[in-house]
């Protein structure tokens, strides 16, 4: 079975024909080649999946393209504005968040989903927040003050 | 993982459609946040031809919540349950049972129903297709045998893991079933119909919930008792993500220095989520080593934990005596 899918995808209205069983991390890397979005565990284990739909993270990995009628689906190819990275991706950028990058993107987006409903998260929520994705380079520290910095970076304050 | 099968996804408005849904293909199967269903299907453990996803039926996600009562709808999710307020202050053994599930993101996803539907987990069936074929394939799927327990003569002892459960039973919810033949309450133990030692259903353990063909679960009511305390606490391999190696809820009133009232489910460990019976026989005293001598007890007869990856059965039996005398200790001398 099909249908049309309509969305709002990384901030544009998208319609697309989509089988009943498409799964979202397959709609996005192999309908659209939005390949940001990574395929880890494929089995929700992992995180590198991670999207927002409504601003809050899920696994595209076990969400169903067609679950997503109407809502707003972000990547992390809708973070950077004309060109500039996203205070999200200046932070995981600035304070080495990264190192193979495989998890990165799924990490950059849990962490947006938690600065959006929180500016100034303690230490401990954003271990908590990221508690569903799993980086094996970093040792997440970097990571956590990726994150610290992300949400000075949003409040417009200092950026070093 | 294997590609998805082809399946027909219905996505019904309100809870009439999904009913009539339902009603009209008792084979197919309703999807939640996916987190459990999705990967049993990625895993070819099950190729169900349709998916009726009730993430959509508006009337099934509303929670409320005060110091008398309790309800909730089937589609809210684990992450909301877990965030609201009076669900905290009146009812902290679900609130902490729902903050305690796999990680934050899959509580976006993951619901009520979904986790109190959970299906039941077990080393030789949580696997790929490959992986199973290759060891006979269990109980649970296509073989002749239990391989957890090869003893079990024909009996699934698969393990139901689902956090919710154990809070709500020590809370004496009741959960409302919407069917064919109209809405039934039920006391939410009487939900879960998995092998039981003292049960003599005869059963093959395969089933696991006591769903009529066509029923949903579609709301849980908690009636508050006064004074009862609450707490749900679990051991895991690590402290996201997983499932429990072994998860207990606990309930209690303390009248002076008397336990007036004790409760304790324990998830994890059974086919079925158990509310451990006889706790009664250890109230009207003071909170001494007779109560806990006799809770040891009860927790050796009542719990039987299957090995998993990680451990081996009495382990987890183990932990989870442990856990409750935990529980039980900080909440008797909480405020």
């Amino acid at each position: 079975m099909a249908r049309l899918l309509t969305l709002m995808l990384n901030g544009r209205k998208r319609v697309d024909a989509v089988a009943d069983n498409l799964l979202l991390l397959d709609y996005l890397r192999e309908s659209l080649r939005l390949t940001g979005t990574k395929t880890g565990c494929d089995g929700g284990e992992c995180g590198a999946c991670t999207v927002l739909v409504d601003d809050r993270p899920r696994l595209s990995c076990l969400t169903l393209a067609a679950s997503c009628e109407g809502r707003r689906v972000e990547t992390v190819e809708g973070l950077a504005e004309g060109g500039r990275l996203a205070p999200v991706q200046q932070g995981f950028h600035e304070k080495l968040g990264a190192q193979c990058g495989y998890c990165t993107p799924g990490l950059i987006m849990a962490s947006e989903g938690l600065l959006r409903r929180s500016g100034d998260p303690s230490e401990t929520e954003i271990r908590e927040a990221l508690a569903s994705n799993i980086c094996r380079c970093t040792g997440y520290v970097k990571i956590i003050e990726a994150v610290q910095h992300a949400a000075r970076l949003r409040a417009g304050g200092e950026t070093r | 993982m294997e590609a998805l099968p082809e399946f027909e996804l219905l996505r019904p408005r309100t809870l009439a459609e999904a009913v009539d849904a339902r009603a009209a293909d008792p084979a197919a199967r309703l999807l939640g946040g996916g987190t459990d269903l999705v990967v049993n299907i990625r895993r070819g453990i099950e190729a169900p031809g349709r998916l009726i996803d009730l993430t959509g039926v508006a009337e099934l996600m509303t929670i409320k919540a005060d110091a008398q009562a309790l309800e909730l709808g089937a589609s809210v999710s684990l992450a909301d349950l877990a965030a609201n307020e009076a669900v905290r202050a009146h009812y902290p053994a679900l609130a902490e049972a729902a903050a305690s599930i796999a990680g934050p993101t899959h509580r976006e996803m993951g619901t009520v129903g979904g986790n109190l539907c959970l299906d039941t987990r077990c080393i030789y069936y949580n696997q790929s297709d490959w992986w199973r074929a290759a060891n006979h394939n269990c109980l649970k799927t296509t073989g002749q045998m239990c391989h957890v327990a090869p003893k079990s003569r024909g009996v699934c002892f698969a393990t139901f893991s689902g956090d919710l459960a154990p809070a709500l039973l020590v809370l004496g919810a009741e959960i409302e079933l919407v069917g064919p033949a109209g809405a039934r309450l039920l006391p939410l133990g009487e939900l879960y119909i998995g092998h039981a030692r003292h049960d003599g259903s005869g059963g093959d353990g395969k089933r696991y919930l006591s769903l009529r063909p066509g029923e949903i679960v579609t709301r849980v009511r908690v009636r508050a008792a006064p004074g009862l305390r609450s707490a749900y606490d679990k051991i895991r391999i690590r402290r996201s993500i997983e499932y429990p190696v072994a998860g207990v809820a606990a309930a209690l009133k303390r009248e002076g220095g008397v336990l007036a009232d004790l409760r304790l489910a324990f998830t994890g460990t059974n086919p079925r989520p158990v509310l451990l019976a006889g706790t009664e026989k250890l109230c009207g005293g003071a909170l001494d080593d007779r109560v806990f001598a006799g809770l040891d007890a009860l927790v050796r007869d009542q719990v039987m934990a299957m090995k998993t990856t990680f451990t081996p059965g009495h382990y987890r039996r183990r932990v989870a005596g442990v856990l409750a005398k935990r529980l039980v200790t900080r909440l008797f001398a909480a405020g």
